[in-house]
């Protein structure tokens, strides 16, 4: 290997807390050369981000800092602040997660873009707008002139990250820091940006630090990786040779946890739990003064069947109207159109009309964060359907069944008197679980409920989820945009685009052999080339 | 299963206890809440009973003693006021309204402010803007047209006051818990009770409400002081309370006055309002953190 660019030595960082040091990297080494692609892998909590932005220089205060970064032989760790800030954005630049936030959204992105220039190389007026101009049609932002003046909120999710990629790239740097720079982002586009990525590698032959969580990407994009996880790197490899032949426990756990697996067809007669027709959900858009106010259509008349025991997967990019479609299909969204529950007319129901069905129709959310009152206890949060349906239970047998139903999700019992904020993000999902099937229904709509977790986390979340329905003969309508999980769990497919179905099939047939240019983009870009598998 | 799961140790808060209970818990580990909270007692306490105590009475006048400075002898502790009137007595009466004027209008404006901004907040739309829009109208009306408006109607009553303070300190508690509410509502616990069936009133009580409890404390912290101060403006005009009758705001005010010559008279029942200040920012930090269970 060649002289490494940036080389990481025996570098150790430790949190000083109130109550005591955390140790957040411990003894991590790697090195980068120019023009070559290092992935940092591991889940969250690894220490990959840490590792990253104590080469830039921008941990936290609290942070305290062993061992040696060197950037062309400098330490950046012995580097005065003044020094850092001239690296940073000039030879060092870095693009972030999410590119909703990392963007100011007073200023206009050519703005923001010409910040940096002018920092950095002085140029100001002309040519810097010129430079900007350049900048914006390199990362493959249409129309440059028009867009240069537009503000962040104008632009979409992936835009905005190629603007950042823009900002990032300004001074043509040796070193790109990417971390999870596609994670926010849908399939397809994430796609585009990471051929971006390369091709904008080939073309400066700088060195980028690929910081991920994602295998699928590591496999396409990094010449070598560097396996994370609790603050230290436990393999280091080429890609291939890491891919091919694992040699550390973790890795191979890492790369096993694709979910795999099938799920048994239901019975073609089975009775149908689940109608709706011709389903359309509307959202006034924002009246102004004089302008009557206009309807913003997410669910363009959608027929759906779910049949008793099955798994209907509803997949698609974000705005295509599939979570809207689940909520409307509860009702908890105003919809026109018939939809059916065993039977029953949902149309028109009040939500008193609603309660009774609502013990028989569960539902868990994506944010295992967000869909917790951080005021309750877990054991407040289960019962509180009980509550509501079951309002004859005693309180002590209301906690039988909220033990039992924490049980039934491999939580600890015991645990249901803490809160929310001491469980981590894949037990919280699996109290969310509970909450639903405290009530023991039919029917439960998951919004995503792996999305948020990590691989090794997510399969575990949905092997239980396998065995819940195969326990209590439960049907599930199974909203993903992760091809790879609907894969796994569900008997039926409908990929939506901009509120209607695009195609619908057997999830085997439609995975193996799907029709629609669409479906084939989209699993192109979920699998990055190889459907093989 | 890996690191998804957690020991089930016996940590602080696994016997069941009330979020009541866990809060009073974590609060007794805050020595600066717990030492105001006792400091705050003291001060009540006194007020309540202190005035049947001292050997003076609100209005008796020593004709052996006017004006005098603090002093062990002659019973005078803290001094008297220009018209021989032991300040001890007077301060302690004038603490009785204060406080109680505190507290009630207070807790006024807690439970009309809170319910009225969730509720707003919760339904949205046109309700929300006709319930603001009220909120609006009640805050361009002038404060001393309205306690005019009152006394003109009813008569002079310190009741009144009370009835005047809560009826414009809601207001803005109204609009701070609208304002969480907004942005509380969309939360996916929210939608989760929905799905759950659960009705409206529950999820303003029990989703709502508690999830907006921090802001709220930090302004009724805030909101103390305003009223005290409010009652003593009040008073200063000849609205609120009349002599012989007093409190720390008239006391203060009337120290004012007598600073050069007299300044124990300032001194006194400032100690005591700053202190009793002082405590319930204390307390207020304390309890916001203590219902909070995520500060551990």
């Amino acid at each position: 290997m060649q002289e490494p660019l940036l080389e990481v030595d025996g570098l150790s960082v430790d949190f000083a807390l109130p109550h005591g040091t955390v140790p957040a990297v411990k003894q991590v080494s790697f090195a980068i050369a120019s023009g070559e692609t290092l992935a940092l892998v591991g889940e969250s909590g690894s220490g990959k981000s840490v590792s990253s932005t104590a080469a830039i220089g921008l941990l936290p205060d609290l942070a305290r800092t062993r061992g040696a970064i060197r950037f062309a032989g400098e330490d950046l760790l012995a580097a005065t602040p003044r020094r850092l800030r001239r690296l940073r954005g000039n030879d060092i630049s870095m693009i972030f997660q999410e590119p909703m936030t990392s963007l100011n959204p007073l200023h206009r992105i050519g703005r923001q873009i010409a910040e940096v220039l002018e920092r950095h190389r002085g140029l100001k007026g002309d040519p810097a707008r010129q430079r900007v101009l350049d900048l914006l049609d390199q990362v493959g932002i249409p129309e440059p002139a028009r867009r240069i003046d537009s503000f962040p909120h104008e632009l979409s999710g992936g835009q905005r990250q190629r603007v950042m990629i823009a900002m990032a790239l300004a001074c043509e740097p040796k070193l790109l820091i990417a971390d999870e720079p596609t994670t926010a982002l849908d399939v397809t586009v994430q796609a585009q940006i990471l051929t971006l990525l390369q091709d904008l590698q080939r073309r400066y032959g700088m060195a980028i630090l690929f910081i991920t969580h994602d295998l699928g990407i590591v496999r396409h994009f990094a010449d070598r990786v560097c396996v994370m996880r609790q603050g230290e790197v436990v393999e280091t490899a080429e890609t291939t040779a890491l891919f091919a032949a694992p040699k550390h426990a973790y890795t191979r756990m890492l790369i096993d946890a694709e979910p795999h697996g099938r799920k048994p067809p239901v019975p073609a007669d089975a009775p149908l739990l689940l109608e709706a027709r011709d389903l359309r959900v509307r959202f006034p858009l924002k009246k102004r003064l004089f302008r009557p106010g206009s309807d913003f259509e997410a669910v363009r008349g959608i027929d759906l069947r779910v049949r008793r025991g099955q798994t209907v997967g509803i997949v698609g990019e974000s705005g295509s109207g599939k979570s809207t479609l689940g909520r409307a299909l509860l009702r908890l969204l105003d919809s026109r159109g018939d939809i059916r529950f065993d039977d029953t007319a949902l149309a028109g129901l009040d939500s008193a009309g609603m309660r009774p069905l609502r013990s028989r129709m569960q539902v868990v959310f994506q944010d295992p964060f967000g869909s917790l009152s951080p005021r309750l206890t877990v054991g407040e949060i289960v019962g509180e359907g009980l509550r509501v349906h079951a309002p004859e239970l005693g309180r002590r047998e209301r906690d039988a069944r909220v033990q039992e139903a924490l049980n039934d999700v491999a939580l600890d019992p015991a645990m249901r008197h803490r809160y929310p904020h001491e469980f981590s993000g894949g037990q919280r999902q699996r109290i969310a679980i509970a909450r639903a099937l405290v009530l023991k229904p039919e029917f439960l709509l998951l919004d995503e409920p792996t999305s948020a977790l990590d691989r090794s986390v997510q399969a575990t979340v949905i092997d239980l989820l396998r065995d819940l329905q195969h326990q209590y003969d439960l049907t599930y309508l199974f909203i993903s945009h992760d091809l790879a999980v609907v894969r796994a769990l569900a008997d039926t497919v409908l990929v939506m685009k901009a509120g209607e179905v695009v195609e619908q099939g057997a999830t085997e047939t439609l995975f193996r052999a799907p029709r629609e240019a669409y479906t084939r983009e989209l699993m192109r870009a979920a699998f990055l080339e190889d459907t093989a598998a | 299963m890996t690191a998804d799961t957690l020991s089930p140790d016996t940590a602080p808060g696994a016997a069941g206890d009330s979020l009541g209970r866990e809060a009073w818990r974590r609060l007794k580990q805050n020595r600066a809440a717990m030492a105001s909270l006792l400091l705050l007692s003291i001060i009540t306490l006194a007020c309540v009973a202190g005035p049947w105590l001292t050997p003076w009475g609100l209005a008796d006048v020593d004709w052996n003693a006017f004006n005098v400075a603090p002093t062990l002898e002659g019973g005078h502790w803290l001094g008297t006021d220009a018209n021989g009137r032991d300040l001890l007595t007077r301060t302690l009466y004038g603490g009785r309204v204060s406080l109680s004027v505190a507290l009630v209008a207070t807790l006024v404006s807690l439970l009309i402010g809170v319910l009225y901004g969730a509720i707003a907040g919760y339904l949205g739309g046109r309700a929300d803007n006709l319930m603001m829009r009220f909120v609006d109208i009640m805050y361009s009306l002038p404060f001393m047209f309205l306690v005019i408006l009152l006394m003109v109607v009813f008569g002079r009553n310190i009741l009144l006051i009370y009835a005047a303070i809560g009826a414009v300190e809601w207001l803005d508690m109204a609009r701070i818990v609208r304002g969480q509410t907004l942005s509380l509502k969309r939360r996916e616990f929210i939608e989760a009770a929905h799905a759950l069936g659960v009705r409206d009133r529950t999820i303003v009580t029990r989703h709502l409400i508690p999830n907006a409890i921090g802001p709220v404390i930090v302004y009724v912290t805030l909101t103390v002081p305003k009223v005290i101060l409010l009652e003593s403006f009040l008073s200063f005009l000849g609205l609120g309370v009349q002599e012989p009758l007093t409190s720390w705001g008239v006391l203060i005010s009337e120290g004012t006055d007598m600073m050069q010559t007299s300044p124990w008279m300032l001194l006194v029942p400032s100690v005591f309002l700053a202190l009793t200040l002082f405590c319930l920012n204390f307390l207020g930090d304390g309890l916001r953190d203590a219902l909070d269970p995520k500060t551990r």
